[in-house]
């Protein structure tokens, strides 16, 4: 089925579309007038946020304003209504053994609880989502002596209902099956598909058609691994990559969204691993994707400080799997690590940068 | 002065400890340790020109590396590094030798790297340069940096090998045939580039970042008043313990003991390198530099003798101890006394 625009009239519409087999054309799309993003007001940050892939974390409870978390070199930055006194808050990060370098948070929502999740250096911690209480820690084996690769966790998405999937750099993914309270959680499974280190883990945010899985992992060499999820987790498929690091994926109704270090956004279908769709969208190293999913929108964000936002749509005709192009924002003299959109229908988003001490809002 | 400084720091010893698998230095000990290779020769610096001078070295370097195109291009920078330092002992065999060797080992470590890795790399090497915005002269005037500190992010330009230019949308069919093209435009300028840059021993380069920025007479000014700090951030880097601070400080020790220090021979005082116009500005610079951008310089020599090693890494240890300041001339001999003193 074709995706329809959210409520507000005027926005969405699909390409121009060919009959099928009429040949490649260079023609732009012919869509209805989209109101514009603009600008709106920075949420100031007591530190600056780290040059690390995905680095913005976004809550949005309902009809309340979202919350923000951000990662600065030792600390992440919590901000807004879920923040430890409803304000601008800094987590804490527990003494350890070693300095953690957190790497990403991330807050999963399950059925029962919203978690919130940070992975660093030495392994996973887990703290309820104003970040009062560690609720989980799970920590990664480190060499006694520094080895010539970093060890680290990074990629985390909640699944299936019940679990917590987080990546490694050694490329195994770990599972954690979650209760729906208390700090009772363990490691189901290891998962060793990826021989690189995971970037990013996203889950089905809309319908999966059959036999296409509900949860994609994404890797430095550009491998995806598609799964299902459940007590065991399948593998349904793998997508080699050519070397070129995904450093984000988002996966609706199918359709994985992925975004690499040569500034590419591929499109791929889920079910049969194929590529459905190539953009020339940035022109330096993605950083972020982000999509909503009441509407399909797409947000991606790169060093060459450009926000996107592009619009998915499958042709109900040609079964095509579509991405044009709705609206770009210069985030002058940044680089983007972070981009986040704050409602389900992609009304508004949110970005970070390298050494910019606010979340900027849209 | 050349010669004594880059013999000192490409010398066989200190270049193994510097290769080995290691965390990230903090900003104390890079520091300490620039602050000694900076006095492998006859040449001295008061605090004041020490402090500048380390200012425009990071500085320089975290345009560097913001600037890469593509992460792999950190290592052509340093092989600018190299190429600018040859030529300044080209008429010295022997150093050009160690240098060579050197580039060899860079080489043979880095460039079978792929590009994740050396984005790692990047990524961490940019949490060191986190929150410092000094403004250096000649990044105003070039409009490199804005007159906040925040390095200029040009939009247009060639785009990094292995980049297409923004802007082409293909569509391909549930058979992998491409059905359909379409273009979308940007406010950016950009044009696909012409060549790569070589990684061998010997090439041209093509990136411009990385070399010498003093090719010709050029000042060195900086500015400090009004550069905003993140205090919160940087009071936590000093309190939150660090507990790698141990292998840190062995590391330090050892890499310390490689670096003798020269003292000026017979009666002689060597001489010392004044970065502002005059003494009295020296001394004014020193006065009033901004507390949170003060570096907390450690002064301590250091030898191979595992006694005074473990001695040294008691005293290190001991960072937040106030630290004596010895006057201007003569420092290898007060760095000495000090020593003496244990």
């Amino acid at each position: 089925p074709s995706i329809r625009a959210g409520g507000l009239g005027g926005k969405g519409g699909g390409f121009a579309s060919r009959p099928p087999g009429s040949g490649p054309t260079a023609a732009p799309a012919r869509r209805a007038p989209l109101r514009p993003y603009r600008r709106e007001r920075s949420l100031a940050l007591r530190s600056s946020s780290s040059a690390l892939y995905n680095n913005l974390a976004v809550l949005c409870p309902p009809a309340r304003p979202p919350a923000f978390g951000t990662v600065h070199g030792a600390s992440l930055s919590l901000l807004g209504s879920e923040g430890p006194r409803g304000g601008c808050g800094v987590l804490p990060v527990p003494p350890t053994p070693a300095p953690l370098r957190p790497s990403q948070a991330v807050w999963c929502k399950l059925p029962s609880r919203v978690l919130l999740v940070l992975t660093s250096q030495r392994g996973v911690q887990m703290y309820e989502a104003d970040g009062s209480t560690m609720v989980f820690w799970h920590a990664l084996d480190v060499p006694e002596h520094p080895a010539a690769h970093s060890v680290f966790a990074r990629g985390i998405a909640a699944a299936g209902g019940r679990f917590i999937c987080v990546g490694t750099s050694s490329g195994a993914l770990l599972v954690f099956d979650v209760p729906p309270k208390g700090s009772n959680v363990t490691l189901s499974e290891i998962l060793e598909q990826h021989r690189d280190p995971i970037t990013d883990i996203a889950a089905e945010q809309g319908q999966a058609p059959d036999g296409a899985g509900d949860l994609v992992t994404a890797d430095d060499a550009g491998t995806l691994c598609l799964w299902s999820t459940g007590e065991e987790f399948t593998l349904l498929g793998k997508i080699p990559g050519s070397g070129c690091t995904c450093s984000s994926v988002t996966l609706w109704n199918g359709i994985v969204a992925a975004g690499y270090g040569n500034g590419q956004i591929r499109l791929w279908e889920a079910g049969s691993g194929r590529i459905r769709a190539q953009v020339s969208a940035h022109a330096r190293w993605i950083y972020a994707l982000d999509l909503a999913p009441l509407t399909g929108k797409l947000l991606s964000g790169a060093e060459d400080s450009f926000v996107h936002v592009w619009q998915l749509s499958r042709n109900p005709d040609t079964d095509d799997i579509e991405i044009r192009h709705c609206h770009a924002e210069c985030v002058t003299d940044t680089q983007v690590c972070g981009a986040r959109f704050c409602d389900p229908a992609g009304d508004t988003f949110a970005v970070t940068g390298y050494d910019l001490s606010e979340i900027l809002c849209y | 002065v050349m010669n004594d400084i880059i013999s000192a720091m490409f010398k066989k010893n200190f270049l193994e400890e510097l290769f080995k698998p290691q965390d990230l230095y903090s900003k104390k000990a890079l520091r300490t340790v620039y602050d000694r290779l900076a006095h492998t020769s006859i040449m001295r610096l008061n605090q004041a020109s020490m402090d500048k001078l380390y200012d425009l070295m990071t500085m320089a370097f975290k345009y560097q590396v913001l600037l890469c195109p593509r992460p792999r291009d950190i290592l052509l920078v340093t092989f600018n590094h190299l190429d600018a330092i040859k030529d300044f002992i080209s008429d010295s065999p022997a150093i050009l030798n160690q240098v060579d060797e050197t580039f060899r080992q860079l080489i043979e470590t880095y460039n079978c790297l792929s590009d994740g890795e050396f984005q790692l790399i990047r990524q961490t090497l940019l949490i060191f340069f986190q929150d410092m915005h000094i403004r250096v002269s000649i990044f105003l005037k070039d409009k490199v940096q804005n007159s906040n500190g925040r390095f200029v992010l040009p939009i247009s330009g060639p785009v990094p090998w292995g980049t297409e230019v923004p802007g082409l949308i293909r569509i391909f069919n549930h058979k992998g045939v491409e059905v359909k093209r379409a273009k979308f435009t940007t406010a950016g300028n950009y044009i696909t580039p012409q060549r790569e840059g070589s990684f061998e021993l010997y090439g041209d380069r093509v990136l411009k970042l990385g070399t010498n920025m003093y090719s010709v007479t050029r000042p060195v000014e900086t500015h400090m008043s009004g550069t905003s700090k993140n205090l919160a951030s940087q009071a936590k880097e000093n309190i939150v313990p660090n507990p790698l601070a141990k292998e840190e400080l062995n590391f330090l020790a050892r890499l310390l003991g490689g670096l003798d220090i020269q003292k000026p021979a017979g009666g002689e005082t060597g001489f010392r390198l004044n970065l502002f116009t005059t003494d009295e500005e020296e001394e004014h610079a020193a006065q009033t530099r901004p507390e949170e951008l003060s570096y907390k310089v450690i002064n301590i020599e250091a030898t191979q003798e595992p006694g005074r090693r473990a001695e040294l890494s008691r005293i290190l240890g001991e960072m937040e101890v106030a630290e004596p300041r010895p006057g201007s001339a003569g420092k290898g001999e007060d760095l000495l006394a000090l020593m003496d003193g244990l």
